[in-house]
């Protein structure tokens, strides 16, 4: 019964807060287009950093150190350099690719390289033996390859010449700016709410009395309230919402999931862009609610 | 029996001044009393500490057996839930129309639709404004919404209905007519309290008189009437 009795009164106040929405709307539309920008860009952010931590992922698994070997050493020198790069921290693993190899599938690339190489006879091959070198941990690729640069009998050492790394690291400075900037976006949008929910309250004062002097409970009071910034919040979300599914899907279309090169490919639109939408959600409401109540808390003083 | 005790109490504002102290006073059940006195006299904020906006600085007030001075903040709201007050400027919500200003309360407290309807037609219908249920308060005269304002009071049927200054912005004939409504809803059994200036009415309606002045007990009489040569 008394139970019942909560749920009718939840009922109530759910739509008290959603009259107070559209009754107030010019005052709530600042707290709406606020979320909208903030979620806009808390999407643009996350789809962001979620695609360049899935593709550095891929890049990463790619990283390799080409060691290429003085074409004189026999096969027990190369054994030694193998050795002695294996000694080296930081070593995944190394294959070995002979100029023999490498001539094959060179030769398998083009027609023209075909007819070069096979004219070529077995020491006449003018490339290098070389080892393929993987690294546990990409970070210090430079390093390592510096390392195997000093080894004797060591020519040229191939790793990208740190291309990758900068980029990885300009992904990274970019990641950060926009964590700072969703963070500060969702702050200010916060204190809007507050702002909003105060006009409401301070617009309504003579309401509250009124409602205080019939016996309402403070927390009946202040659920409308806390319900408002919740509405708030949702009625915010929407916009981004649709923005990021339907833009998302669109843009993974129209590039066919590959932007710049084929190292850079999209994450396939569903369901990740539902996870996102439903985080952006999960962000207004929040954002919502916490304002509201913080509003609640500060000016209306019962 | 007694339903209201009122034992030594004093109240002291933050300013310093005193406005009531040494107050003694015992109210029976389905009473209708009349709280007259000159301004300062210190009648409001006895009706304040009733309806607890105001905790006594010193003294008891009991009400249906509960310590309303040692009443917690948070737990006013029962008590208010009991007491239905009327104010000299009506209190109405202006967006809201009659039925709904009288609804309202009873939807805060989690009615269901049916009985919030049942209760607010019957309350309407005892001040005489059943057919002004669709109307807006602007739209009525000052002794329509004095009546809503009543109405809104006893919806919930509440044991006890403090008036302060109820008809203080209303011309004589109206100020009988809210009386009457008064005197109908104490007839059911509510104990009404009635803070007044208002000679004419205190003389007409014959009821228990407290005359209070500089915020004492003057004067307590059963079916008194006010004294031309009282100040107020």
């Amino acid at each position: 019964m008394i139970k019942m009795r909560n749920i009718r009164i939840l009922g109530k106040n759910i739509r008290d807060g959603f009259r107070n929405v559209i009754r107030n709307f010019s005052l709530s539309l600042a707290s709406i287009s606020c979320i909208i920008v903030t979620l806009l860009i808390v999407a643009v952010a996350m789809i962001g950093s979620y695609n360049v931590e899935n593709f550095t992922n891929i890049i990463r698994d790619d990283f390799t150190i080409v060691v290429y070997m003085d074409n004189k050493l026999d096969t027990n020198a190369e054994e030694e350099i193998k050795e002695n790069i294996n000694n080296l921290s930081n070593i995944e693993s190394i294959t070995f690719n002979s100029k023999r190899d490498i001539a094959e599938n060179m030769k398998k690339e083009d027609p023209i390289f075909d007819t070069i190489i096979s004219s070529w006879g077995e020491s006449e091959n003018p490339l290098y033996d070389t080892y393929l070198v993987k690294v546990k941990d990409s970070d210090k690729l430079s390093k390592t390859a510096k390392q195997i640069e000093k080894i004797e009998g060591v020519v040229i050492v191939k790793y990208g010449e740190g291309m990758i790394e900068s980029l990885l690291s300009i992904f990274r400075i970019i990641e950060k700016i926009l964590i700072i900037l969703v963070i500060s976006l969702v702050l200010v949008t916060a204190f809007l709410i507050v702002n909003t929910i105060k006009i409401t309250i301070f617009s309504r004062q003579e309401e509250i009395e009124i409602k205080r002097l019939v016996g309402a409970s403070n927390f009946s009071i202040k659920q409308p309230f806390v319900i408002e910034g919740l509405f708030i919040g949702i009625i915010g979300s929407i916009i981004p919402i649709l923005v990021t599914i339907y833009g998302y899907s669109t843009l993974y279309e129209k590039t066919g999931g590959v932007i710049f090169s084929k190292f850079i490919t999209l994450v396939k639109p569903f369901p990740f862009a539902l996870y996102i939408s439903g985080i952006l959600l999960v962000i207004g409401i929040v954002v919502g609610m916490f304002g509201s109540s913080r509003a609640v808390r500060k000016y209306l003083k019962i | 029996m007694e339903f209201i005790r009122i034992t030594d109490v004093e109240k002291t504002y933050p300013t310093g001044v005193t406005a009531v102290y040494g107050l003694n006073l015992n109210i029976k059940k389905g009473d209708f009393v009349f709280i007259i006195g000159a301004s300062g006299s210190g009648k409001s904020t006895v009706m304040k500490m009733l309806y607890r906006e105001e905790k006594p600085t010193h003294g008891q007030i009991v009400i249906g057996g509960v310590r309303v001075d040692k009443l917690r903040n948070r737990k006013v709201y029962k008590l208010r839930r009991k007491i239905g007050v009327v104010f000299q400027d009506f209190k109405l919500l202006p967006k809201m129309t009659v039925y709904e200003n009288v609804a309202f309360v009873l939807e805060m407290f989690g009615y269901t639709k049916s009985e919030v309807r049942a209760k607010t037609l019957k309350a309407l219908d005892l001040v005489g404004l059943k057919e002004k249920v669709k109307n807006y308060p602007d739209e009525l005269s000052g002794g329509e919404q004095q009546r809503v304002a009543i109405a809104r009071a006893i919806v919930n049927a509440p044991k006890l209905v403090i008036c302060d200054e109820p008809t203080g912005n209303l011309d004589p004939d109206t100020s009988l007519e809210i009386m009457k409504v008064l005197e109908v809803i104490n007839n059911l059994g509510t104990t009404v309290i009635v803070v007044t200036h208002d000679r004419d009415i205190v003389n007409k309606m014959k009821k228990r008189v407290i005359l209070l002045d500089k915020g004492k007990l003057k004067k307590d009489f059963e079916k008194g009437t006010y004294d031309k040569n009282e100040k107020h």
